[in-house]
């Protein structure tokens, strides 16, 4: 049984997203990697799960793979 | 001035297979006197083996690269009784603090628990380690160390193993029931034998200076990532004895040997790390690349590989040595058993058993802080910056700070000389496990409880009061190779005392609890019910007999 949530779980998606490009404000491109990093660094402790994250993991690097222009 | 060590020089003597042109023969020799192979040369030979022990050089190891030698270590030396010179010259440390940049994130205190012998770390230069050791061979007589004596030729067989040896007086062969390899990372013996290492090379360089000065800075190890001295790197400070310290620092995959380790190079580095006007002088450059791997089995026939030669880690953790003096703990005893005929051959397979585990416990942890410190592409770099910088406000992060994971003892979960517990237990012992220290108070006085176990097989039994009776047939009946310990809250008549309770505790233990601990120090069973059948199942499946008795 997988342990990742992917159903839709957001009440309300476009102020989701709009936090997440708020938190990008003004900021340079190496701060905003940094963002990113500490985000993640942030929810993977929140979840706590490590099956969960690798799950996760696992999920985010598939799609970028099937990105891949010889996939 | 400071106190400088002098290499003591080991003159080489012809032996009698030069003197009278023969071929020599040894139950065991052990190839190279570095840590490992002088460990496991006076374990052998305090058990009655007859040991030749040869290496290439007449002096200890030139630079120091070992210096943070790990308790379990040091309770072994301190068995083969080597341990009063680490007690004396060794720099006690407890504390490390970790830097990002210039702000201190974190520091930690190694768990300090009262009631141990010795410290969870001591840090010594390795020319120290190893002139204790080879001081602790001068009592056993049949322990022949033969120095500027390097093996040049092995030829295996069914019955011994033939080596050449070559010295400056020309070469000579001896033939050996067993031979241990502890010719370190670049083992000749491994060579010869055509044994490849499997595992990963780190390309970052490493450039390992000790320098001597005097200086202010606490008996602490300090680790700076990204610190403003030396950019974009890591770097570490720690002291050892003798006002030397050992000062890392990070390069990158460019760095070029042959100019990197140049004292005239090396030299403003320092200096932009201690200030223009620190006084200090190099003793000691090196630059490294670091590697973790393992051979794919430390046993080939009648050859066994302990140390360097087996497996190799980066010295973050201080996994190297330390994890080598324990592949000498676990063989010693084995070896002897078989060789004295107290155990069947099956025994030496549990050496691999055991001890590859233990490796790649020590590979997995060595590798994953090295990779910490060397990111391996710039979103990795980024999330351990973010790992960093997180922890100045967050345990959380502090926990994946990985400046090194320090060495402790591998248990030997799942292995075949285990006995499974009979009855329930808690507490940090189980089958597998190196058995803790605890204070105890015995007819001499207070003392500790590791020294009480015998080199043979110890069976410690518990008594609430040192009146009670004891089992049927304690401790007449017992086995000849297993000793007696006898333990109860006061001591009494052949009884040890535990009035601080840290032995009851530290091993769960109840009226009637018995343990059974191996030559090693490793709890081989445990019982809350002793009974004569129990021990001798227990014994026999610790001595490799568990196809017997299963
Ligand atoms: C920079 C650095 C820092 C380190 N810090 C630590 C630390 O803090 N703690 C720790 O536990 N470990 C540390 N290590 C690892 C540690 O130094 C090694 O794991 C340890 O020295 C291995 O011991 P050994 O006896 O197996 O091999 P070695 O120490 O390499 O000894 C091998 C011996 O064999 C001899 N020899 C070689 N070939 C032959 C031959 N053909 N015939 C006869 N003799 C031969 C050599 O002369 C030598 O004496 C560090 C390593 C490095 C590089």
């Amino acid at each position: 049984m997988s342990a990742l949530v992917t159903d839709d779980q957001i009440a309300a998606p476009d102020d989701l997203y709009q936090a997440l490009v708020d938190a990008h404000e003004g900021l340079a491109d190496a701060e905003s990697r940094q963002l990113n990093a500490r985000l993640i660094l942030l929810l993977a402790n929140h979840v706590g799960d490590l099956a969960v994250l690798q799950e996760a993991a696992a999920l985010a690097r598939a799609s970028v793979l099937r990105d891949r222009p010889d996939a | 001035m400071a106190q400088v060590y002098e290499h003591p020089i080991f003159p080489f003597t012809a032996p009698p297979e030069l003197l009278e042109g023969r071929v020599g023969n040894a139950a065991v020799c052990v190839v190279g006197a570095g840590p490992v192979g002088l460990a496991i040369a006076i374990d052998l030979a305090a058990r009655g083996v007859q040991v030749v022990l040869v290496d290439d050089d007449e002096t200890v190891s030139h630079g120091s690269r070992l210096i943070c030698i790990s308790k379990r270590t040091l309770e072994i030396f301190d068995r083969l009784g080597a341990g009063a010179g680490f007690a004396e010259k060794g720099v006690v440390w407890n504390k490390g603090r970790l830097f990002f940049g210039e702000d201190e994130v974190y520091s930690f205190d190694l768990l300090k628990e009262d009631g141990h012998q010795w410290p969870a770390f001591v840090n010594i230069q390795q020319y120290y380690a190893e002139d204790f050791l080879v001081r602790a061979t001068e009592r056993l007589p049949n322990l022949n160390i033969r120095w500027k004596s390097a093996v040049v030729g092995v030829e295996p067989s069914s019955d011994h193993v033939r080596l050449t040896v070559g010295t400056p007086e020309g070469p000579y062969d001896l033939d050996a029931d067993y031979v241990v390899a502890c010719d370190g990372a670049s083992s000749f013996v491994r060579r010869t034998l055509g044994l490849e290492f499997d595992g990963r090379t780190f390309q970052d360089r490493f450039l390992i200076t000790d320098v001597t000065m005097q200086a202010e800075f606490p008996s602490e190890r300090w680790f700076w990532f990204e610190p403003p001295f030396h950019e974009g790197q890591s770097a570490l400070l720690h002291k050892q004895p003798d006002s030397v310290w050992r000062i890392d620092l990070q390069l990158d995959q460019s760095a070029d040997p042959g100019v990197e380790d140049r004292e005239e190079n090396v030299r403003p580095r320092i200096e932009r790390m201690l200030g223009v006007d620190a006084e200090f002088e190099i003793d000691w450059i090196s630059l490294y690349t670091f590697r973790c791997q393992r051979l794919q089995r430390f046993t080939a026939g009648r050859i066994f590989f302990a140390g360097d030669s087996a497996h190799q880690v980066s010295p973050f953790g201080a996994r190297g040595g330390n994890g080598g003096v324990q592949d000498a703990d676990n063989l010693a005893w084995k070896l002897a058993a078989v060789i004295n005929g107290d155990a069947p051959d099956a025994l030496l397979a549990s050496y691999d058993v055991e001890r590859i585990p233990a490796s790649d416990e020590n590979i997995l942890n060595s590798s994953r802080s090295t990779d910490f410190m060397t990111p391996k592409s710039q979103a990795v770099r980024d999330i351990r910056d973010a790992v960093l910088a997180l922890a100045r406000d967050h345990g959380f992060a502090r926990r994946m700070v990985n400046s090194g994971r320090l060495s402790v003892p591998a248990v030997m979960d799942g292995s075949p000389l285990n006995t499974p517990d009979f009855g329930a237990f808690d507490g940090p012992m189980r089958p597998g496990a190196a058995a803790l220290d605890a204070p105890v108070v015995t007819a001499d006085g207070t003392d500790w409880l590791l020294h009480q176990f015998s080199g043979d097989f110890t069976v410690l039994l518990y008594l609430g009061d040192a009146n009670d009776a004891l089992p049927d047939g304690w401790p007449r009946a017992l086995p000849a190779m297993v000793n007696p310990l006898v333990i109860a809250p006061i001591s009494g008549p052949g009884v040890i005392g535990d009035p601080e309770g840290n032995v009851r505790v530290r091993y769960d233990l109840k009226p009637g609890t018995v343990y059974l601990i191996r030559p090693d120090q490793h709890v081989a069973a445990r019982t809350r019910t002793f009974s004569s059948m129990w021990l001798q199942g227990a014994l026999a499946r610790a001595l490799g007999n568990a196809g017997d008795n299963a």
